[in-house]
C-alpha cells in the first residue's frame, strides 16, 4: 500500500523584520526585503504545535501514533521537546514522541522516518534562525514551522515515489553546543563539495521512480548554503522559495516549499523536494486524486501566509526578543518557576487546553473543576477541549506594569462559543486595536522562562479567519 | 441556620493608628509597637489587661510570634490571620467574636503591613496556581477591567468615565490633605490626575491606592463594660464577611460591573444593624477604594446609589466631605495608603474619630455634628472582580433602643 502525505499545515509568526532596519541600526549590512520573526512568546516547540494543529485540523479523525520533531533550535536539551507537542495536540499516550535535533538535515530525517512509519505519524519541522548582529545568518534567516501527517491508503494526497540521499563528511556550517551562532567555511568550497552530491541524489531518485528527469512538474530546492541552493534551483528549474519575504527558515524551509507545491499541484503531478544540507536529499512525490479535497479544506495556502498581513518589528525589539539585548526590567518580582508536579497534574489543561463540562447542567469550566460553579454537582464532569474554538472579548485591559519582553501586556476576558470563559493574554496584537466583542482564537505559546523552565500555555490572538475575511 | 450578628454586644474602647507611608526608619516590630501602645493608652489599660490578640498581616510575618515577640506578650493567645485586603477587618471581626462569646474580657485586634521594604513597584501578590497557567495580572489591571464594562453597560462615554474616576481620586486626595496620618497629604488638581501616566487600561498613577507601611489597632470589650474605659465607646452593630465562589473569571454571566460578594455582605450587615436606608442613616462610609473604578462600583453594591447612577452621584458630589454621605473622609486607600493588614482597622480608626467628634475640624463631618447621625460603615474587599472576599462592618456611638 502506498504511503505518503495525508495532511500538512504551515505556521508563520506574526512578525517580520525589514532587512534595511539592520543596516540603519548598524551602519552597514542589512539589505532588501523582510524576514519572518518568531515573537517573544514563541519558540520552535510552540510554533511546531501551531503548525501541527493546522495539519490535524485538515485531517478530521486522524490519530497520529508518533511525532518526529526536527529543529536546530530546541527549547530544551536532555528533555524531549516532541513530548510537549504531543501533549498540546492531545495525542494518545501510546504514541511515540521523538526529537531529531541539531542540524537542518534533521528535518529530512523526520520526514523520512514519519513516512516510513507503520502508523499515521507527524513530522514537525520548526526553526528560529539567528546569527550575530550584522551577519548573513541574521539577515537571511527566518522563523517558521511546518507539519506533515504521514499515513497510507486512500487519504494519501501525495504518495512517496522515491527517496534518495547522498552523504559525505565535510565542514561547511557548524556550531559547538552552547554557542549562540554558527560558523561557515568559505562558500566556494561548499559549492564544490555539494553539487556532485545533489547530482548523485537527483539521478538516484529519477532512477528509482523510473521516470525521465524532465517529467517532474514541481521542483523545490532548499538548503543551508545560499549559493549552492541558487545554483541547484537554476539547474533543476525550481520555483519561488520565499526567502525574499520570510528568509530561509532552516529546518522548516524544505517542508514549507513542499507544502507550497502541494497547494498548487493537481492529481498525477510529480513533485521533487531537494534539500542541500550536510549532504543532498531528494523526495519524489506524486499527487493523488485526494489532493484537491485537502486543498479545499486547508484554511490558508503557504503563499497566502507569506503574502498575508504581518506586523513589522523594529531591530532593537528583535534583538531583545532573541536575547541579544538585555533590557532593564520593571521593578517587579521575577516570574516564578512553574512547578513540575502541578504542571503534570494539570497537563490536559496546561498543554491541551482541556476544560470540563458539567454532565448535570452542561456548564463549561476553564480550567476543569470538580465542583460545578453553576449547580454544585460534585465530580460529574466530562473533559472538553477548547483549543480549536473561537471566542469573543468580553472585556480587556492593557497592563503597563506587568513583566513582559513586549510591553504592555494585553489581558482579555474571553467568552467561548458554546460556553466557557478565561482570563488570558492577547498576543500578536496592537493594543490600540483591541475592542470588546472582537473574535479571538487560542494559540500555544511560551509565556516566559523562569529558573530554566519554559512556561508553556495558551494565549488568545485575534482570529485569523476574521482578519482575512 | 442564620447569620445572627452580635449587635451591641461588644464595643471599641481604644484605638491607635500609625501614620501610613514609606517608613524607611521603622520595622514591622516598630509599627506594631507604635499602634498597640497608642491603642492601649487610648483605652487606658496596660498590656497585661489584654486577654487575647488577633493579628492581621498578609505577608509581614507569620504566626502569633510576629506580635508577641516585639510586644513581649506574656503567654497569651495570639492568632495571626490573613484574608487578602480584608485582613485587618478580619482580625477585628474575630476579636469581637472572642469577646462576644464570653471567652475573653478584653481583646486587641491589630493589623500591620510592611510593603515598601521589598523595593518593588506596586503590590506584589503570592502566586496561586503553580502550574504556570494563571495570567500574570497586576492589581491595577484586574480592577481596570471594571471601567470599560461599566461604561459600556450604562452608556457612559470614555471622557465621562475619565472625569468620574478623576473626581473620585480628587475627592480622596482632598480628604487626605486634611489628615496628618495620611500617606499623601496634598490636594491634587484634576488635570494632574487625569493626565498621569497610564498604569493599566484607563487607570493612571493617581487612580491607584498608595503602597505604604502602617499599623492600626483596636481594644474591644463587652458592651456592658465599655463605659468603665471611656465615656465615648463605639459599639459594634454589624460584622459581615463573605467569600464568593470565584465564579466571575470562569462564568460568562459575570459582567464586571459589580461585586456580588459586596452586595451580599452589605445586605447581611444592614440586616444585622437594622439599617434600611444606608445613604441617609450612615454618617460616613470608609470603603475599599483600591482603585478609582472600585469605589465607583462599590457605591452601587453598598446601596449608596441606584444601579447605573453612581457615576452621576460622584460627579454631583454626593460622596464629598460635605455631601449627603461622605465616603472615605480620611482620604481612603487612595490617599491614606494601603498597608494591607492595617487598612481595615485604619478605616475603623476614622469611624472612631468622627463618631466621637474627635476628627480634625477641617474634615469633621456635618452629618455627625449637624445631622446627628451616629452610624459609620467600614468596608474591605480582597481579590479581584468576580473572585473576591468582602467585609462590611457597621459601628455606632449609641446603643440601640
Amino acid at each position: 500500500m502506498s504511503r505518503g502525505i495525508v495532511a500538512y499545515g504551515a505556521y508563520l509568526p506574526h512578525y517580520r523584520l525589514g532587512r534595511a532596519a539592520i543596516g540603519s541600526a548598524l551602519g552597514s549590512g542589512g539589505g532588501k526585503g523582510t524576514r519572518s520573526v518568531a515573537s517573544y512568546d514563541e519558540d520552535t516547540t510552540s510554533m511546531g504545535v501551531e503548525a501541527a494543529r493546522v495539519a490535524l485540523a485538515a485531517a478530521p479523525g486522524a490519530a497520529p501514533m508518533g511525532v518526529y520533531f526536527a529543529t536546530t533550535a530546541p527549547a530544551y536539551l536532555d528533555k524531549t521537546n516532541a513530548s510537549t507537542i504531543h501533549a498540546a495536540l492531545g495525542l494518545d499516550t501510546a504514541a511515540l514522541a521523538v526529537d531529531m535535533l541539531g542540524a537542518v538535515r534533521s528535518g529530512i530525517g523526520a520526514l523520512r522516518a514519519a513516512v516510513d512509519a507503520s502508523a499515521p505519524t507527524l513530522a514537525v519541522l520548526a526553526d528560529v534562525r539567528t546569527g550575530l548582529p550584522g551577519g548573513a545568518d541574521e539577515r537571511d534567516g527566518g522563523d517558521a514551522a511546518i507539519a506533515f501527517l504521514m499515513g497510507s491508503g486512500e487519504q494519501v494526497v501525495a504518495e512517496l515515489v522515491a527517496a534518495a540521499s547522498a552523504s559525505s563528511e565535510f565542514l561547511d556550517r557548524w556550531r559547538v553546543p552552547g554557542e549562540s551562532h554558527s560558523r561557515v567555511w568559505e562558500e566556494r568550497f561548499g559549492e564544490q563539495a555539494y553539487v556532485p552530491l545533489v547530482e548523485q541524489a537527483v539521478a538516484d531518485a529519477v532512477k528509482q521512480a523510473g521516470i525521465a528527469a524532465d517529467a517532474v512538474d514541481h521542483v523545490v530546492v532548499a538548503g543551508t548554503h545560499a549559493r549552492v541552493v541558487r545554483r541547484v534551483q537554476a539547474m533543476l528549474g525550481a520555483g519561488e522559495d520565499f526567502t525574499a519575504t520570510i528568509g530561509n527558515t532552516g529546518t522548516a524551509h524544505a517542508g514549507l516549499l513542499l507544502a507550497d507545491a502541494l497547494d498548487r499541484a493537481t492529481p498525477g503531478q510529480l513533485i521533487a523536494l531537494v534539500s542541500v544540507a550536510d549532504g543532498a536529499d531528494v523526495l519524489l512525490l506524486r499527487a493523488t486524486d485526494a489532493l484537491p479535497a485537502l486543498q479545499a479544506r486547508n484554511a490558508a495556502s503557504v503563499a497566502a501566509l507569506v503574502a498575508g498581513t504581518a506586523a513589522e518589528v523594529d531591530y532593537a525589539t528583535f534583538l531583545t526578543w532573541r536575547g541579544v539585548i538585555r533590557r532593564e526590567p520593571p521593578r517587579r518580582p521575577d516570574p516564578f518557576r512553574p512547578e513540575s508536579p502541578a504542571a503534570y497534574r494539570g497537563r490536559d489543561w496546561k498543554y491541551a487546553f482541556v476544560g470540563s463540562r458539567c454532565t448535570a447542567c452542561a456548564t463549561l469550566h476553564l480550567p476543569s473543576q470538580r465542583v460545578c460553579v453553576q449547580c454544585g454537582a460534585v465530580d460529574q464532569m466530562a473533559p472538553e477541549s477548547l483549543a480549536g474554538r473561537t471566542g469573543r472579548i468580553a472585556t480587556f485591559t492593557v497592563d503597563h506594569l506587568a513583566y513582559t519582553l513586549n510591553p504592555p501586556v494585553v489581558v482579555t476576558v474571553v467568552d467561548f462559543e458554546g460556553g466557557g470563559r478565561i482570563q488570558c493574554e492577547l498576543t500578536d496584537v496592537d493594543p490600540a486595536t483591541v475592542a470588546i466583542g472582537q473574535p479571538v482564537e487560542m494559540t500555544f505559546r511560551r509565556l516566559y522562562t523562569a529558573g530554566g523552565v519554559h512556561n508553556y500555555f495558551w494565549k488568545a490572538r485575534p482570529a485569523r479567519a476574521a482578519a482575512q475575511a | 441556620m442564620a447569620s445572627n450578628g452580635i449587635r451591641d454586644r461588644v464595643a471599641i474602647v481604644g484605638m491607635g493608628c500609625t501614620p501610613f507611608g514609606e517608613h524607611w526608619d521603622k520595622s514591622t516590630d516598630d509599627l506594631l509597637i507604635d499602634a498597640s501602645q497608642e491603642a492601649l493608652a487610648s483605652a487606658g489599660v496596660p498590656l497585661d489587661d489584654i486577654d487575647a490578640f488577633w493579628l492581621g498581616t498578609m505577608g509581614s510575618g507569620q504566626s502569633g510570634l510576629t506580635l508577641s515577640r516585639p510586644l513581649k506578650i506574656d503567654y497569651k493567645p495570639v492568632t495571626r490571620l490573613e484574608n487578602f485586603c480584608a485582613t485587618g477587618s478580619e482580625a477585628f471581626r474575630n476579636a469581637c467574636y472572642g469577646v462576644a462569646s464570653g471567652a475573653f474580657d478584653v481583646a486587641m485586634a491589630i493589623g500591620v503591613e510592611k510593603l515598601k521594604d521589598n523595593g518593588l513597584s506596586g503590590l506584589v501578590g503570592i502566586p496561586g496556581r503553580t502550574d504556570g497557567t494563571q495570567v500574570d495580572l497586576t492589581a491595577p489591571a484586574m480592577f481596570s477591567l471594571l471601567a470599560p464594562a461599566y461604561a459600556k453597560k450604562y452608556g457612559v462615554t470614555d471622557e465621562e468615565m475619565k472625569e468620574v474616576l478623576t473626581r473620585i481620586a480628587w475627592k480622596n486626595h482632598y480628604n487626605g490633605a486634611r489628615n496628618p496620618r495620611a500617606q499623601f497629604r496634598k490636594e491634587v488638581a484634576k488635570e494632574t490626575i487625569a493626565c498621569s501616566p497610564l498604569v493599566a487600561g484607563p487607570l493612571g498613577i493617581f487612580d491607584c491606592s498608595g503602597v505604604s507601611d502602617g499599623s492600626a489597632a483596636a481594644i474591644i470589650v463587652r458592651a456592658e463594660d465599655a463605659y468603665r474605659y471611656t465615656d465615648k465607646p463605639i459599639f459594634v452593630k454589624a460584622l459581615s464577611f463573605v467569600a464568593g465562589p470565584a465564579a466571575g473569571p470562569i462564568s460568562p454571566d459575570y459582567d464586571y460591573t459589580t461585586f456580588e460578594e459586596v452586595s451580599r455582605s452589605a445586605a447581611d450587615a444592614y440586616r444585622q444593624a437594622g439599617v434600611t436606608d444606608p445613604r441617609n442613616e450612615l454618617a460616613m462610609a470608609e470603603v475599599h477604594d483600591c482603585f478609582t473604578p472600585t469605589e465607583l462600583v462599590l457605591m452601587e453594591d453598598l446601596g449608596f446609589a441606584e444601579r447605573g447612577t453612581a457615576w452621576k452621584e460622584v460627579l454631583a458630589g454626593t460622596y464629598d466631605l460635605e455631601g449627603t454621605l461622605p465616603v472615605n473622609p480620611d482620604g481612603g486607600l487612595k490617599s491614606f495608603g494601603h498597608p494591607i493588614g492595617a487598612s481595615g482597622l485604619r478605616m475603623l480608626f476614622e469611624a472612631w474619630l468622627q463618631l466621637r467628634h474627635e476628627a480634625p475640624a477641617d474634615r469633621a463631618l456635618r452629618t455627625v455634628s449637624e445631622e446627628g447621625r451616629t452610624l459609620a460603615m467600614t468596608h474591605n474587599l480582597g481579590g479581584a472582580p468576580g473572585e473576591c472576599v468582602s467585609f462590611v462592618s457597621i459601628v455606632g456611638s449609641e446603643l440601640s433602643a
